[in-house]
């Protein structure tokens, strides 16, 4: 059953086997796709719709980060619906809490902002939202700012499943949803939280940073997540 | 338990209820509950005991007889009179004229008050006749908390012969022949799923029951487990036979604690006789049903979604595929059928694909149920071919629009739906012609507006429900429907322009698109669909600052800038 | 901005241990072997005791159930029918499902809120009355509907129901 198969993407036909997801195939074909939620290393959840394909044969986009490839699929990954798309999707984020990338400590280094950039969003059309959101300064090495904060969930995720400490979750619902630690405690009170950082390192935009970060100096690698779940997972 | 045995319960309950002259039904279902039913019941009870008559008429609680409005409701059998607002004062009454002797009482007549009684017969009433009930067939005719009553009328006789002569294959080809399609809205084939879960090789697999009923404006599914809780349960069973689940489960709200009650009840009962648990009817077929209460999330009764749920999670939505056919609970092959398709189960079974296959129309064969509300006079829970129109439905059966008022809309689908004008009065009620029309199935609610509804009120009204009940995981939902709320506040406020109504029309298809769940992605169909047939109303409120209906209170000529 | 963290003196105030909900609540714990997937069950059981489900209690099932505090409190926060606050002496639920909605329910809920001075989610200020509002009963055929603690109150009129809440909430002094 392991046999490979072939799909097209973009016109393009590439080598593909089962259970690989789209997005996988795609960055082994050197096809670009943009991400935001998605993590290697972490599971993935689909959410922030970034990674939507066109696949024949069917009326609904598709997330690449999810979906498996199929025998001989046709998928396109970047028609004019989905470009145009894209750039509504990163409005959207834009519109929903307090982004302002001038007085952001990620300015520079956000992963938001550099997809915006790349999809030649130049202005919101949508109103913001502007939403009260307050930041916690609480634990005593990292800040978190909902001011800034996607719901991507990956610290969510890397707390759970690789650190194991659980200390995120989210609350609420809807636009009202919310990143908490423990019982919606300030971080520094948390019972679970080990420090250890992981969650800073992930999160793509300015919601998370160290404490001794300068304005538009931070650098954040996710990578080091990836990388550390790869060695766990091959430890001799 | 084996058949003789369960012929023998049916012999006797019909044994004991031939020796009464008549028979009392009285509703209690949760509407009728809600008019005081209980105390009719206990009334009518003491009534014929203390008048020494407790061996001519037989007293049953039952389950929803239809017209909840007119409760509580009581029927008389064998002569099937159906009487209306029976409160304790018109028991004594009763007693004298309609079940010592024969005569009926025109005052207490089914919809009398309307000039629409004089049917001594509840069958010849317009409103039951055009009516052809399967689902609904025992409710308010047995007694929903006795396993005897249900056996009596051939409960659990479709799921011996399922278990005795059929293979689970003959099970599916049976269902796929009856051409039954879901009833929780989508409309997908229930065969098809089935076949799915049942050619997954899988030591465990699992058959849920949505009884998540969140449409507002729907309460079909409340009524059968009111009503005919082993009916469902029936299904149920019948079901993971077909597929090879030795475990199912109900998921239902918790705002239905009388179905959840009833349907508890049901299931220790039927562990009690052996119809659940281990080797039904002496084969090797166990099967177990348990309950798990939702706890008030709409998004909940999305698959995925309330699989998350029953995992005691947050109700949140996964990408599909996927499919739960596939990985459902804890990665387990899972079906998850309506309650109300479930229902439909054992008389197919019973009866035939083919004799089912023969109602309704030809891509929408049966029959479906609907709870028809709003500003029509007859309102309730009925029972009609698929392919009856939406005229007749409303007109016909529910007696029209009360107060002289005109017909505006009818809305199908709930939050999901979209609303159908009066001049696609005329369309058959079917899954494909409903989509044709922008709107749903759904799962059988049926609110009808008059002209003093504003559409645009209603459109803001769903996208709110939307915008409340979205899980928050992906962004088009999350974000989409918060924006689309403050556009329709803004136009029903009065405060706002035309480039707020492109903008709205931008973001619809955009949510519909992109969302990750069926939530988002029907979320602007109300919105969509008033567009399509009351653009004039949204007009109307931007460019003259003026609601059409009235409803809307307008904020305007406050010097608002834009 | 301001936000109102809970403390740790909220989340970690022990609850009496002869208090028989406490037994009530590892019963139910126990009747499902301490699966996580019974975090749903057992909190209705927890609301059921309590009228809400109070933060201390919270901690309690997180232990008792190796449930993460995080994942109880987003359940407990994801689901409309959970209430982290305390709820009136007694409770009134406006049904705004749609048909209830097409009927007017709206109307009685301004109605409510201003002659009780009390918003949906609130309890007025003697706490006498908690009012809510809920996404259909499933009694559309008697709309508007009203829910009055376990009362369903049919065809409800913004006239008529300020005489009925009064006269329940006076029952009771």
């Amino acid at each position: 059953m392991s046999t490979k198969y072939s799909v097209t993407i973009d016109g393009k036909t590439v080598e593909a086997g089962p259970k690989q997801t789209i997005l996988d195939v795609c960055k082994t074909a050197g096809v670009d796709i943009m991400t935001l939620c998605y993590l290697e290393g972490v599971s993935n959840v689909g959410a922030c719709r970034l990674c939507l394909v066109e696949v024949e044969g069917t009326q609904k986009l598709l997330p690449a980060c999810t979906t498996t490839v199929a025998p001989n699929q046709k998928i396109q990954t970047n028609t004019d619906k989905l470009k145009q798309y894209r750039k509504m999707t990163l409005e959207l984020f834009f519109s929903e809490r307090n982004h302002i990338c001038s007085v952001c400590v990620a300015n520079n280094n956000c992963q938001l902002q550099n997809l915006a950039r790349e999809a030649g969003v130049d202005h919101i059309r949508f109103p913001y939202i502007f939403p009260e959101a307050h930041t916690d300064a609480s634990h005593k090495e990292f800040m978190m700012d909902h001011n800034r904060c996607i719901l991507c969930t990956r610290c969510v995720r890397v707390c759970d499943e690789v650190e194991g400490a659980h200390t995120w979750d989210v609350m609420g619902r809807g636009y009202q949803s919310r990143i908490i630690s423990d019982f919606d405690q300030p971080w520094g009170d948390s019972s679970t939280c080990t420090s250890c950082g992981k969650c800073v390192e992930v999160c793509p935009v300015g919601a998370l940073w160290p404490k001794d970060a300068m304005l538009g100096h931070l650098k954040k690698s996710p990578e080091m997540v990836t990388e550390l779940v790869h060695k766990r997972k091959h430890r001799s | 338990m084996n058949i003789t045995e369960l012929n023998q319960i049916a012999e006797t309950v019909r044994q004991k209820k031939s020796e009464f002259k008549k028979c009392v039904y009285v509703c209690t279902g949760a509407g009728c509950i809600s008019s005081g039913s209980l105390e009719t019941l206990d009334a009518m009870k003491k009534a014929v005991k203390e008048s020494g008559h407790e061996k001519d008429a037989d007293i049953r609680p039952a389950g929803c007889m239809g017209p909840c409005v007119q409760g509580p409701l009581v029927k008389i059998i064998p002569e099937d009179k159906m009487y209306q607002k029976v409160v304790p004062e018109n028991v004594k009454t009763i007693l004298d004229k309609s079940l010592l002797a024969d005569e009926v009482i025109s005052s207490l007549l089914l919809f009398s008050e309307k000039g629409e009684g004089g049917f001594s017969k509840a069958a010849d009433n317009p409103y039951y006749r055009k009516q052809n009930k399967i689902v609904l067939e025992n409710c308010g005719s047995i007694n929903p908390e006795s396993i005897e009553d249900y056996i009596s009328i051939g409960g659990y006789s479709a799921l011996y012969k399922v278990l005795t002569s059929m293979s689970s294959e003959d099970v599916i080809s049976e269902i796929k022949e009856s051409g039954i399609r879901g009833r929780g809205g989508a409309g997908y084939p229930t065969a098809m799923k089935w076949k799915f879960v049942h050619d997954h090789a899988s030591a465990e697999k699992y058959v849920i029951c949505n009884g998540d009923e969140g449409d507002p404006g729907a309460f079909m599914d409340r009524s059968v487990l009111e009503g005919d809780p082993h009916r469902v349960i029936e299904g149920l069973a019948i079901a993971g036979y077909a597929m090879g689940a030795k475990q199912g489960y109900l998921y239902v709200r918790a705002e239905y604690p009388l179905a959840i009650k009833r349907f508890d009840t049901a299931i220790k009962q039927a562990r009690k006789l052996g119809l659940l648990g281990e080797k039904i009817f002496e084969t090797d077929f166990s099967f177990n049903v348990d309950i798990r209460v939702g706890a008030g999330a709409f998004v909940c009764g999305e698959e995925t979604a309330l699989m998350a749920s029953i995992e005691g999670k947050r109700g949140v939505p996964s990408p599909r595929p996927p499919y739960p056919a596939e990985s459902g609970l804890w990665g387990k092959p899972t079906a998850i059928n309506n309650v109300e398709t479930l229902a439909n189960i054992a008389p197919i079974i019973q009866r035939g694909g083919k004799w089912f296959s023969a109602i309704g129309s030809r891509k929408s064969t049966g029959t479906k149920v609907f709870a028809l509300t709003g500003t029509v006079n007859h309102t309730g829970l009925i029972e009609v071919p698929m392919g009856m129109t939406m005229r007749e439905i409303i007109f016909d059966i529910g007696g029209g629009i009360p107060g002289g008022k005109k017909f505006k809309a009818a809305q199908t689908g709930g939050p999901s739906g979209g609303c159908i004008p009066e001049q696609y009065l005329d369309t058959p009620v079917d899954y494909d012609s409903l989509t044709g029309l922008g709107s749903i199935m759904g799962s059988g609610g049926l609110i009808v507006m008059d002209e003093t509804s504003c559409m645009v009120d209603v459109a803001r009204f769903f996208m709110e429900f939307c915008m409340d009940e979205s899980c928050g995981k992906c962004v088009p939902c999350r974000v989409g429907t918060k924006h689309m709320y403050d556009f329709l506040t803004r136009i029903c406020e009065g405060e706002a322009a035309m480039s707020d109504l492109e903008q709205l029309k931008q973001l619809a298809p955009f949510v519909r698109d992109t969302s990750l769940c069926g939530l988002g992605v029907t979320a602007p169909n109300p919105l969509l669909s008033t567009l399509r047939y009351f653009h004039d109303e949204y007009i109307a409120h931007i460019t003259q600052k003026r609601c059409p209906a009235g409803v809307c209170k307008m904020t305007s000529g406050v010097g608002h800038v834009h | 901005m301001s936000h109102a963290f809970n403390t740790l003196d909220q989340v970690t105030a022990v609850p009496p241990k002869d208090d028989s909900r406490i037994r009530r609540i590892t019963t139910e714990i126990n009747r499902h072997h301490k699966r996580p997937d019974a975090l749903i069950e057992v909190l209705h059981v927890v609301q059921d005791l309590y009228g809400y489900i109070p933060l201390n209690l919270m901690t309690f099932v997180s232990r008792e159930m190796k449930v993460p505090p995080s994942r109880v409190y987003g359940v407990a926060t994801f689901y409309h029918f959970f209430s982290l606050r305390p709820k009136g002496e007694h409770n009134c639920i406006i049904c705004m499902g749609t048909a209830c909605f097409v009927k007017g329910a709206r109307n009685v809920l301004e109605k409510i809120e201003t002659d009780f001075q009390v918003q949906p989610g609130e309890t007025t200020q003697d706490g006498k009355l908690g009012l809510q509002t809920a996404r259909c009963f499933g009694c559309c055929g008697m709309a508007p509907v009203v829910v009055l603690d376990t009362d369903i109150l049919a065809k409800v009129t913004p006239e008529n129901i300020v005489g009925t809440l009064q006269e329940k909430i006076g029952n009771n002094k």
